[in-house]
């Protein structure tokens, strides 16, 4: 079809939504459904999970040490010395429910979300999808929902893995600053509650669902080849870090402070 | 076994089927000639419910396969075996778990049965000891071969070949021919073979239909199709540039 023939950005828009709201339906009837594909879930596990690891760690560690740096000037530049020690709370607090969901949704729709249009686009392009189908396994059960269960539990895992390890590094950071650790830990433990780390671990599933199933719907909508591959790589990529970051204002909003109201 | 009446498919602007009509025997092999782009694989896609009509009727033994649900249709889809042109095979999958992917799903057999078949399967093709490589370490004949071990792992009533000479040179390509063949002797299936090598259509067809146009427009024995009257079907079947096809 010629470009001049394609429809308005706005009705596409509301295609392309339509399209990946058919998908998310699919994947919702067929997560009950057998066989259970429990190969590729555990396999998915460890790719989402496990060999996220590194570049969630490296993420966390120094996303905690600029957040505590800049936390622990703020504190001393516009409070007073002594101050920075009351910094704690505000860090992790920052940490666990804003900056570590964030960046570890980035970096996830990075590498998981892109990964998974690359290898579904190949194989829809050379008709593995097709043969999927004709050897009796329905592709959204074999390859969208594994994918998208292995996300809605590893997001979270490596969202509270990040926290750790940025909670660690900003409380290492200012200790080296010579703040009191005692008064440090005192006052983070006095504001930050369990509902705080779970705030993050929530948007972790929710990123990590947004991201699977995206990743899943431009590959499986990928045509023309290489070039093909590629785009559905970029979407990818372009469209779940979009989301991510407005999920996670909604998100942020949505959800209560803590669990006593 | 087979009967297409009236089909009719287009993508967007481009009518790629345009009432078409196709009768396949019950254990005859079938080879469907026609230009690159004609719409030969979207043809057997139908067939096996991978492109869905616009209209017209896709009758199975005498099931209308249009109006089947995904559910529905699973009966159906297990009756054939379909070789893919690049083979498809899965590249995070072995040749043996490649093999054995239609037997789990289609029947109820344990691992020691499924071990078995795979052996089986690979040994009907002309091909052991390769279970354990993955896709990647074959050649393009081997894949096509492990392609067909697949398609026939579970036995199915209908094999589909899109193209299987394609892509390899004509001594392997005279091999999947004679494979051709020897499915039809030795497991009694129905075939369809898509195709635009003559060669190979003359060899294990016993008809041929020409599709041009989204239309079949002449089926026969082999020895029809080349004293065939049809300017059409004599420029294609004798690969002139020159006559009334002019499309390229």
């Amino acid at each position: 079809m010629s470009s001049s023939s394609s429809p308005p950005a706005i009705l596409r828009f509301f295609e392309q939504a339509g399209e990946l709201g058919i998908l998310f339906i699919q994947t919702l009837k067929n997560l009950l459904r057998k066989p259970r594909e429990k190969r590729i879930f555990i396999q998915q596990m460890d790719e989402i999970g496990v060999r996220s690891l590194p570049v969630v760690a490296i993420t966390a560690a120094f996303g905690g040490l600029v957040f505590g740096f800049q936390t622990y000037t703020g504190f001393y530049e516009f409070i007073g010395s002594g101050s920075e020690a009351y910094s704690g709370a505000i860090i992790t607090l920052g940490l666990t429910k804003e900056l570590i969901p964030i960046l570890v949704g980035l970096m996830i729709s990075g590498r998981v979300g892109s990964a998974m249009a690359a290898e579904i686009g190949t194989m829809k392009i050379t008709e593995q999808v097709d043969a999927l189908f004709s050897l009796g396994a329905d592709p959204i059960r074999y390859l969208v929902v594994p994918r998208t269960l292995a996300a809605l539990v590893m997001l979270p895992a490596l969202i509270l893995f990040g926290d750790i390890i940025g909670i660690i590094c900003a409380f290492a950071f200012n200790l080296l600053m010579g703040v009191n650790a005692y008064i440090y830990m005192k006052n983070t433990l006095l504001y930050v509650e369990v509902w705080d780390v779970v705030t993050g671990m929530i948007k972790g599933g929710v990123y990590g669902v947004v991201i699977a199933q995206i990743g899943c719907w431009q590959g499986l909508k990928t045509q023309g080849g290489a070039e093909g591959v590629g785009r559905a790589t970029t979407r990818t990529m372009v469209i779940a870090a979009i989301l991510v970051l407005i999920l996670n204002f909604f998100i942020s909003k949505a959800l209560p402070g803590d669990l006593n109201i | 076994m087979i009967h297409m009446e009236e089909l009719y498919k287009s993508f967007g602007d481009k009518k790629v089927l345009r009432g078409l009509n196709l009768d396949v025997d019950k254990g005859e092999t079938m080879a469907v000639i026609g230009q690159s782009g004609s719409g030969k694989s979207v043809l057997i896609k139908h067939m096996i419910g991978l492109v869905k009509p616009d209209s017209g009727k896709i009758i199975i033994d005498g099931v209308d396969i249009c109006c089947l649900t995904l559910k529905e249709f699973y009966d159906i889809r297990r009756k054939f075996g379909l070789l893919f042109q690049a083979a498809a095979l899965f590249d995070s999958l072995t040749v043996a778990e490649n093999v054995s992917f239609g037997v789990e799903r289609y029947r109820d057999h344990t691992p020691q049965e499924i071990r078995k078949i795979v052996t089986e399967s690979l040994d009907l093709v002309g091909l052991r000891g390769i279970e354990d490589l993955m896709p990647h370490e074959l050649s393009g004949g081997m894949k096509k071969r492990v392609g067909l071990a697949r398609a026939i792992a579970y036995r199915p009533e209908i094999i589909l070949y899109d193209e299987p000479s394609t892509g390899i040179d004509p001594i392997r390509a005279d091999a999947i021919n004679d494979l051709i063949l020897r499915m039809q002797q030795e497991l009694k299936v129905t075939s369809v073979v898509i195709t635009h090598d003559m060669v190979s259509a003359y060899k294990v067809a016993d008809r041929i239909a020409m599709l041009y146009n989204g239309e079949i427009i002449e089926t026969g024995s082999p020895q029809n199709i080349q004293q065939s009257s049809n300017e059409i079907v004599q420029q294609f079947i004798h690969g002139h540039a020159e006559g009334p096809i002019k499309e390229w």
